[in-house]
């Protein structure tokens, strides 16, 4: 099967043919702002972790290094602890335009960002000449993750999600799932699609750390939403056992590696992996984006409505309530599965056929309302240290 | 009920105390029938049988958690019963209800 994307230089699909503006810290965030706004299809992003957080410069690099992303302006302040030019020079490996306005350089605000609106005015216009064409679906990436979940998610929209997983691998593509958290209490069903006694080894250690990360004494952390209760979720074996059906059934290839300023993308080839990272929507998201995930399917019960500067979101729930009250803002229902209207496998061929779909440029609902959400995470160096896990 | 094994079900649309609910399995065919002592929400669990103190909950075939009190057939199932083996809620999220 084929979609209509944009082939990039090396060797990866796009399925977006966006302009990024990336603000290498915070200071310079509104800067990077003001140069993206009223543009068609750019994008402004940045971190919110300090400008001495230099692991988040990875993950930034990770962002404009996803082919949805055709070419990226860097907004340097100046004195800050991330370093734009590594970060450029990593960039254009992958033979993308990329350029960078430094404001202390520069001189201002204002400068800077009539210099750096007349950059990207450029890119936009080299950009509107590449044209989608007929590409294969094993040249796409899916991300998978689930978040505002409820029992229905377990029971329907990550079942069917699982089976368009399955259809993914099979037909050559790559998907990736992340949220450690949510595969403890899971550990026997995933141990068992590893590949092989190493990758079985990997999935047991990516739980086991974040076990540890989440169970020091004392540290009492919230780890479920209210939702999660609200919704008929009592333990987090509960969650887990049901989030993982989104993953389906095919051979785990490997975990990625995404710590210590190291992220590693999702090898070209096809097949499922795992990722290190958080469970927290929306910098879950940017870790598989910038791992080069392309789309990302979203299962929520409750209703978690967000999209995503880099990736398109897919959203499935699967609960009849939600769908009924907030259809507007659903791109698949799935809670046909629990009123007995339609199978796992139905549900999941139709998810299929909507990533074929939007893979070739139909919008998203959070696309068609803009919604542009980005955050970063980091792993706290200082706990992986005092927990071994460094 | 999502397994063989289970001994709790999750209601597909929300169940009045006192009313007969019938168990569907994955294939839709029913295999039990029993009355809800409580009421509960879509999505919520019931029991399927009495489950003691200490026993194991299972639902997906694997095991979610513990009864943290007896229950008995037909009882709701949720946060205020079952604790998990792996990471108990916090004060905070207890407070969710």
């Amino acid at each position: 099967m084929e979609f209509q994307g944009f082939a990039r230089a090396d060797g990866r699909a796009g399925v977006r043919n966006r302009v990024l503006v990336v603000a290498t810290s915070d200071c310079a965030d509104p800067a990077a702002r003001m140069i993206a706004r009223g543009m068609d299809d750019v994008v402004a992003i940045t971190q919110h972790l300090g400008c001495i957080a230099i692991e988040t410069a990875t993950t930034l690099v990770g962002a404009a290094k996803n082919p949805n992303i055709f070419a990226t302006l860097l907004v340097s302040m100046g004195c800050e602890g991330i370093e734009a030019e590594p970060m450029m020079s990593e960039i254009e490996k992958t033979g993308k335009p990329v350029a960078m306005v430094r404001i202390q350089e520069i001189g201002s605000i204002r400068q800077t960002v009539a210099r750096g609106r007349e950059i990207v005015a450029k890119m936009v216009a080299e950009s509107h000449q590449r044209k989608r064409e007929a590409l294969d679906v094993s040249r796409l990436a899916v991300g998978l993750k689930c978040g505002g979940s409820d029992t229905t998610s377990g029971i329907a929209a990550n079942p069917a999600i699982g089976v368009m997983a399955d259809m993914l691998v099979d037909a050559g593509a790559s998907v990736v799932m992340i949220e450690p958290i949510e595969a403890i209490g899971a550990e026997e069903f995933l141990a068992s699609r590893a590949a092989n006694k190493s990758v079985q080894k990997q999935v047991l250690k990516w739980i086991n750390d974040e076990e540890k990360r989440w169970t020091v004494p004392g540290a009492g952390i919230d780890f479920m939403c209210r939702g999660n209760i609200d919704g008929g979720l009592t333990t987090l074996e509960e969650k887990a056992l049901g989030a993982i059906h989104k993953g389906g059934h095919r051979p785990i290839k490997g975990v990625l590696k995404n710590r210590r300023g190291c992220l590693e993308t999702v090898p070209q080839g096809g097949g499922f992996y795992l990722q290190e990272g958080t469970h927290e929507e929306i910098p879950a998201i940017t870790y598989m984006a910038a791992a080069g995930a392309n789309i990302i399917i979203f299962a929520t019960g409750r209703g978690g409505v967000f999209g995503h500067s880099i990736c398109p979101v897919v959203r499935v729930t699967g609960n009849p309530e939600t769908w009924a009250r907030m259809k507007e803002d659903m791109d698949i229902n799935a809670s046909t599965i629990m009123e007995g209207k339609e199978s796992i496998e139905g549900v999941g061929k139709r998810i299929y056929d909507e990533v074929v779909a939007v893979a070739s440029g139909k919008l998203t609902i959070s696309e068609q309302l803009g919604l542009d959400n980005f955050a970063v995470w980091k792993y706290d160096s200082r706990l992986e240290a005092l927990l071994g896990l460094l | 009920m999502m397994d063989a094994k289970d001994n709790v079900a999750n209601a597909i649309s929300a169940i009045k105390a006192g009313e007969e609910v019938a168990i569907l399995s994955t294939k839709q065919e029913v295999v039990q029938r029993l009355k809800a002592k409580s009421s509960l929400p879509l999505g919520h669990k019931i029991a399927l049988m009495d489950i003691k103190r200490g026993d194991e909950i299972k639902k997906y075939g694997a095991v979610i958690g513990k009864a943290s009190k007896n229950i008995a057939a037909g009882e709701y199932v949720h946060i205020h019963n079952v604790e998990s083996n792996r990471m108990p809620l916090t004060e905070h999220m207890l407070g969710y209800k």
